[in-house]
């Protein structure tokens, strides 16, 4: 008993000078850190500092929803709150649903979503909103990249026709006629295709279908509104992430997740031929030319876009997605209004499009962002 | 690790010499037990009643469909491909498990060296305490890819069973491989309470044996297992229970689609837990009462499974003493 005691003791101690030595080392690291940051990262702070207006912004700002924006969420937030003192913004990455339910429920200031308000949402907004209603303000755009795994092949290009057919398993084989044509002069091995899809529910799956139902209409039948996966081929596996890693882990494998996985995996992405001239890469540049394609549907305050997914401009990449902030027109919490308007103002300001690029989504274009920078003093 | 608890038959204490102590004890475990029963009935209240609102929507049949798309309309879903994954999964992690776990537990009660013994149990109870999203990870990271091997082997040598035939390419995001995960994970809980029935086993029984000229494995087959027999089977209930509700693990690992089929080495089907976890957070308000009507019926089936569990302990009450 003593010595085991004694053996305690001593390895308490043992572990609280590793502790103690892990904190002076990590402290020197961040010392090092922050000093090349100041330098050269001093003039971005400063310049956010002065065009970040803060106007009244204080206390804790709720928001949740959307986890597809959350990484460019987490970029505004960190700007915003070096800029305005004493401001928390805490947005949660719940899934659209999730946060609109908690919208409408009054517990979280703005939601984020990977699709505009339903008219029943709309209708229970009501509710929350006094005299107003909620609002899809879009902010954040991204292209859908298609990233596959094949050795000695570097560009693959597809079109909506083929893409619907391999992931409803009609072509199963990587050297099939059609994928041949539209990659003249590429290696096609003859092996199987593995086509990988989320096995959660996601408004990437939501707005791939959507794709493949305008573009493809003939080779897709399946319902567009679907969140889940409607088709029942296929292999899944749970999240951006999960279906990254498999398509990552897999030879002969293909799947779809936002490009900053793409990026991050060092995955080859699909360039898709849209019937322009030459075939569209996935990037954020491209992503927004395709948004600007896009209609605005919303009326009024509203600003939810109806996107052209068949659209053929040059260097449009029509898969995109894009992900609007949820708010009260009228009828806001008095207590975060102020809040609420500075934060969607920096988001929207040119400058908050700006750094969307750094975590590999696609600004706004700019004639829907300055309808929505707009609206944003008007809420109330 | 488990404490047993001396089998005293309950004293009755006179009733007026109560004091405060055991007033305030009394009440305290009576309101203790109160809680639980508030806790469980406020549970079945709540699935029923969201279940209910669900189901009444549902335009076919809750029990046969092969499809979960509570969000078209009309809305449309069913568990049949829930119940069928869940249970087969858990019926493969029982197979792996048990006779692994009974080895284990023999092994450290009545084969191992002392000094190797506790270790070796330390060791058993560590994989309790692994989190399940863990086992998760390293399933489809680690397992998945090592798997293929085993089940192209089980595809060529056992195809004919039927269920090791593996009639469509891609990786070993299975019910097979979930079945060998929730196996692990199961593994300490039918090894710990196991190994503390076998070490309750009457020293007297085992020297009997021994006294007739018995080998060490005639002891264990002629005393220790059939004294330990509902030890194992509530062990395994308990691990059972805790596979058929295992929910993270399940979801990182399982290639999830709404077909049954009985090639176990196929992509595909899955889990009410797994179901649950993956659709609920873009799950609209009707969406997650059609999730809680299959909760509910995990629900049942769960209670289901304790209730045969105690059923069995309670025929053979006469052996188990810390077997509950």
């Amino acid at each position: 008993m003593k010595l085991s005691r004694k053996n305690g003791l001593r390895a308490s101690a043992i572990g609280a000078l590793v502790v103690s030595g892990a904190l002076v080392l990590s402290a020197c690291g961040s010392d090092n850190n922050t000093e090349p940051t100041k330098g050269d990262g001093g003039k971005t702070s400063n310049s956010a500092s002065s065009n970040i207006k803060c106007e009244g912004a204080k206390g804790q700002l709720l928001a949740a929803g959307s986890s597809a924006q959350k990484n460019a969420m987490d970029l505004w937030v960190k700007n915003f709150q070096a800029a305005c003192e004493g401001v928390e913004v805490n947005y949660q990455g719940i899934g659209s649903g999730g946060g609109i339910t908690k919208f409408n429920q009054g517990q979280v200031a703005f939601a984020g979503s990977d699709s505009a308000l339903k008219e029943e949402e709309v209708a229970e907004s009501q509710k929350i909103c006094k005299g107003g209603k909620g609002v899809n303000l879009p902010m954040v755009g991204g292209p859908i990249a298609i990233g596959y795994k094949l050795e000695g092949v570097d560009n693959l290009v597809l079109d909506a026709s083929t893409l619907a057919k391999i992931f409803d398993t009609k072509i199963t084989k990587w050297n099939d006629p059609a994928i041949a044509k539209l990659n003249p002069g590429a290696k096609l091995p003859d092996t199987t295709i593995q086509a990988f899809h989320r096995s959660d529910e996601s408004g990437t799956t939501q707005n791939l279908g959507k794709y493949l139902s305008t573009a493809a209409a003939a080779d897709w039948k399946y319902d567009p509104k679907s969140k889940s996966w409607p088709a029942p081929g296929g292999q899944a596996a749970n999240g951006s992430s999960g279906v990254a890693t498999a398509v990552k882990d897999a030879e002969g494998s293909i799947g779809y997740f936002e490009l900053s996985y793409a990026t991050s995996n060092k995955i080859s992405t699909v360039s898709i031929n849209t019937g322009a001239s030459a075939p569209v890469a996935a990037t954020t540049e491209n992503a927004s030319k395709a948004i600007a394609a896009a209609k605005v549907k919303g009326t009024g305050n509203d600003v939810a876009l109806s996107l052209d997914y068949a659209t053929k401009a040059e260097g449009a990449y029509p898969l995109v997605l894009v992900t609007y902030e949820i708010a009260c027109d009228k009828g806001n919490k008095a207590e975060t209004l102020p809040t609420l308007k500075a934060f969607l103002n920096y988001a929207i300001s040119e400058e908050g499009q700006k750094v969307l690029a750094e975590a590999d989504y696609a600004p706004m274009p700019a004639e829907i962002a300055a309808k929505v920078r707009a609206i944003v003093p008007t809420l109330s | 690790m488990a404490t047993t608890t001396p089998d005293l038959p309950r004293s009755r204490r006179p009733k007026g010499a109560a004091r405060p102590g055991d007033r305030i004890f009394s009440g305290l475990s009576r309101g203790s037990g109160i809680t639980l029963l508030v806790i469980m009935a406020a549970i079945a209240v709540f699935l029923t009643y969201r279940a209910v609102l669900a189901i009444s929507q549902d335009s076919t049949n809750f029990f046969t469909t092969f499809e979960w798309n509570p969000a078209g309309n009309p809305p449309v879903f069913g568990i049949a491909v829930l119940a069928f994954g869940t249970v087969v999964s858990s019926i493969v992690a029982m197979v792996i498990a048990v006779p692994i776990a009974i080895g284990i537990a023999l092994f450290i009660s009545h084969y191992a060296p002392r000094k190797l013994a506790k270790p070796l149990a330390y060791v058993v109870d560590l994989l309790a305490a692994v989190p399940s999203i863990i086992y998760g990870l390293w399933g489809a990271i680690f397992l998945v890819p090592y798997l293929d091997g085993l089940n192209q082997w089980l595809d060529t040598y056992l195809g004919w069973t039927y269920i090791f035939d593996k009639s469509s390419d891609g990786v070993a995001r299975n019910l097979f491989t979930v079945g060998i995960l929730l196996a692990i994970m199961i593994l300490p809980i039918i090894t710990n309470v196991t190994r503390e029935v076998f070490l309750q086993v009457p020293k007297m029984h085992e020297e009997a044996a021994l006294a007739l000229g018995a080998t060490r494995w005639e002891v264990i087959r002629m005393s220790v297992l059939p004294f330990g027999r509902s030890g194992i089977i509530s062990a395994s209930m308990l691990g059972l229970g805790r596979a058929l509700g295992e929910t993270m693990a399940v979801a990182v690992v399982l290639s999830p689609s709404f077909l049954i089929s009985g090639h176990l080495l196929d992509p595909g089907g899955g889990t009410f837990a797994q179901n649950i976890a993956a659709k609920f957070n873009e799950a609209d308000e009707f969406g997650r009462d059609a999730l809680i009507a299959s909760g509910l019926v995990l629900f049942a089936i769960t209670l289901l499974v304790n209730g045969a569990a105690r059923w069995i302990i309670g025929r053979r009450k006469e052996y188990s003493g810390a077997a509950a």
